[in-house]
């Protein structure tokens, strides 16, 4: 089954991070991504820029509506995905589990929904 | 064949008593063979259904459950190939389980056994909620109707189908799997299921809401759930949960006087007290305590077992409960540990230590709307004589218990109090 991990963080705890810090972080990333890609569970990934940098889009009655950023005030904010492959759910929790972040801020589960394409 | 083949009646109270003793087992293997609780309930229905109908007639075979789980996955397989004719994708579902394709596993005793602890484990998988899997369990595992669960927990038949309807869905959508865990994985996910028996267990023994203080269905369940994991998966915590069970069962006569009234420990009855159930959540004690890996539920236990062993309420160890609450503070660093500690304390070195100790978890702000924390200070404080903080105490854990047996109990103690 395909799953996609969602990665929250609190960005102002990544923000406090000295320069050595988030660079040991990034460099578990980097690893994280290569056990799962030899590991074969690895469909996809990104990181995204900060929140900041977000806009929300919307039509209600006919009209487009563009607002700044996201808009609910949370604590974690969505930061980055990965698409992975997995043999069930008990699979999908042991990779999230490894994801850095999860020791962070925390990681959302989903199983993608699958239609059919006859 | 059986002898009794001939005997209607008799075959009759057969299918019953096989249907108590091996049906969870029967749907447990289902389960497995079928991939899907709802078809595996349906053809443990049909399979029951055909028992009624044959075994008059043939006789009760010789392993009925083997005989159950046959008849239940070709009556499955039957159907789906019957709706295949209207759905082309069950045509495939169809020879995947056909019982020709694939291994056959109904008869050994082992793999019986292991569909058990599967099922428990999908049952309170933690990513279902916790009343999904409360009710999930009772239903699937211990064969409780959807209407006995509602009764027990006080809602409406229709919240527990819904819960289980959506819980069944979550099981199959997010491809929970029906399998134990690895073994890396068996301690955090025996927690879950310890948990979630221990609040089947208290939900029986101390009713959070409502008139009833016991509701002994619910509390004899989870003892049979309790006896079943500690049987089939027998790491010291699962054992330490049943004794902790046992030990607070073994008092239930003693707990409420006969018009219903609560009767707390250091006032029991103690020859009313169960002392098979006693000997019997001893012995387990002491058996999980001598793996050296205990935890939070064998402390418990620990603890209950030194209650049980004093003659009377004056001859209690309270310096060895002490101590075993010093250790299980450090297992589980709760205030309700805390808390518990203290009302032990105070029974070792007087209500004033105890009264500090409670002061202190109060004033971190831990606890503030737990009733018990206000009637244990309340108590504290009527046996130092301070009448007005004992009132105050009272009347602030009389606010907060939303149990009826509890409320008589503390306003009888608040027209005990002196004026």
């Amino acid at each position: 089954m395909r799953y996609l991990c969602l990665i929250y963080d609190e960005e102002k705890k990544l923000g406090a991070m000295s320069k050595a810090e988030s660079d040991a972080f990034m460099a578990d990333y980097f690893t994280f991504t290569d056990a799962i890609k030899k590991s074969g569970h690895h469909l996809g990934g990104e990181a995204l820029q900060p929140i900041q940098t977000a806009t929300t889009v919307r039509i209600r009655n006919g009209k487009l509506s563009t607002t700044d950023g996201p808009f609910a005030e949370t604590k974690e904010q969505l930061g980055g995905f990965y698409l992975i492959n997995a043999r069930d759910l008990n699979d999908a929790i042991q990779v999230a589990s490894k994801i850095p972040s999860a020791r962070l801020g925390s990681v959302e589960v989903r199983p993608i929904q699958e239609f059919d394409q006859q | 064949m059986n002898e009794d083949a001939a005997d209607g009646a008799g075959v009759r109270e057969t299918v019953d008593a096989v249907y108590r003793s091996d049906s969870r087992r029967v749907l447990a293997t289902l389960i497995r063979l079928l991939g899907d609780f709802d078809l595996a309930e349906e053809a443990l229905h049909d399979a029951f259904t055909a028992a009624v109908e044959r075994w008059p007639r043939d006789g009760v075979p010789a392993n009925p459950r083997a005989w159950l789980v046959s008849t239940g996955r070709f009556k499955a397989i039957d159907g789906m190939r019957r709706r295949a004719r209207f759905d082309g994708s069950l045509a495939e579902l169809a020879r995947r389980l056909d019982p020709d394709s694939s291994a056959p596993a109904a008869g050994d005793e082992e793999g019986v056994e292991d569909d058990r602890l599967r099922l428990i484990f999908t049952c309170c998988h933690p990513a279902l909620p916790p009343d999904a899997q409360i009710a999930l369990t009772l239903r699937a595992v211990c064969g409780l109707t959807t209407e006995e669960i509602a009764r027990a927990f006080l809602t409406g038949p229709p919240t527990v189908a819904q819960r289980i309807v959506r819980a069944k869905a979550k099981i199959r959508d997010a491809g929970i799997p029906y399998q134990v865990p690895s073994r890396a994985d068996l301690p955090d996910r025996l927690d879950a299921v310890l948990h979630t028996v221990y609040l089947v267990f208290n939900e029986g023994y101390s009713a959070s809401s409502g008139t009833s203080l016991t509701r002994h269905d619910l509390s004899g369940e989870a003892i049979r759930l309790g006896r079943l994991l500690s049987e089939l998966l027998p790491e010291p915590e699962a054992v330490g949960l049943l004794a902790l069970m046992l030990l607070h069962e073994s008092r239930r006569a003693a707990r409420t006087s006969p018009t219903g009234e609560i009767v707390l420990l250091g006032d029991q009855e103690r020859s009313l007290w169960n002392r098979d159930l006693i000997a019997e959540g001893s012995a387990l004690v002491q058996r999980a305590l001598s793996s050296r890996r205990f935890g939070p539920y064998t402390l418990q236990a620990a603890i209950a077992a030194v209650h049980a062993e004093a003659p009377d309420a004056a001859a209690t160890d309270w310096a060895q409960i002490v101590g075993l609450y010093d250790v299980l503070a450090r297992a589980d660093p709760s205030p309700v540990v805390q808390l518990n500690r203290a009302a032990a304390v105070a029974m070792r070195d007087g209500p004033l230590a105890g009264l500090t100790l409670i002061d202190a978890i109060l004033a971190r702000g831990d606890l503030p709307d737990y009733h018990l924390a206000h009637s244990a200070r309340a108590d504290l404080c009527r046996r130092l004589g301070r009448t007005a903080e004992a009132r105050a105490s009272y009347e602030r854990a009389l606010r907060l218990t939303r149990q009826e047996p509890e409320r008589r109990f503390l306003e009888r103690r608040l027209g005990e109090l002196p004026d």
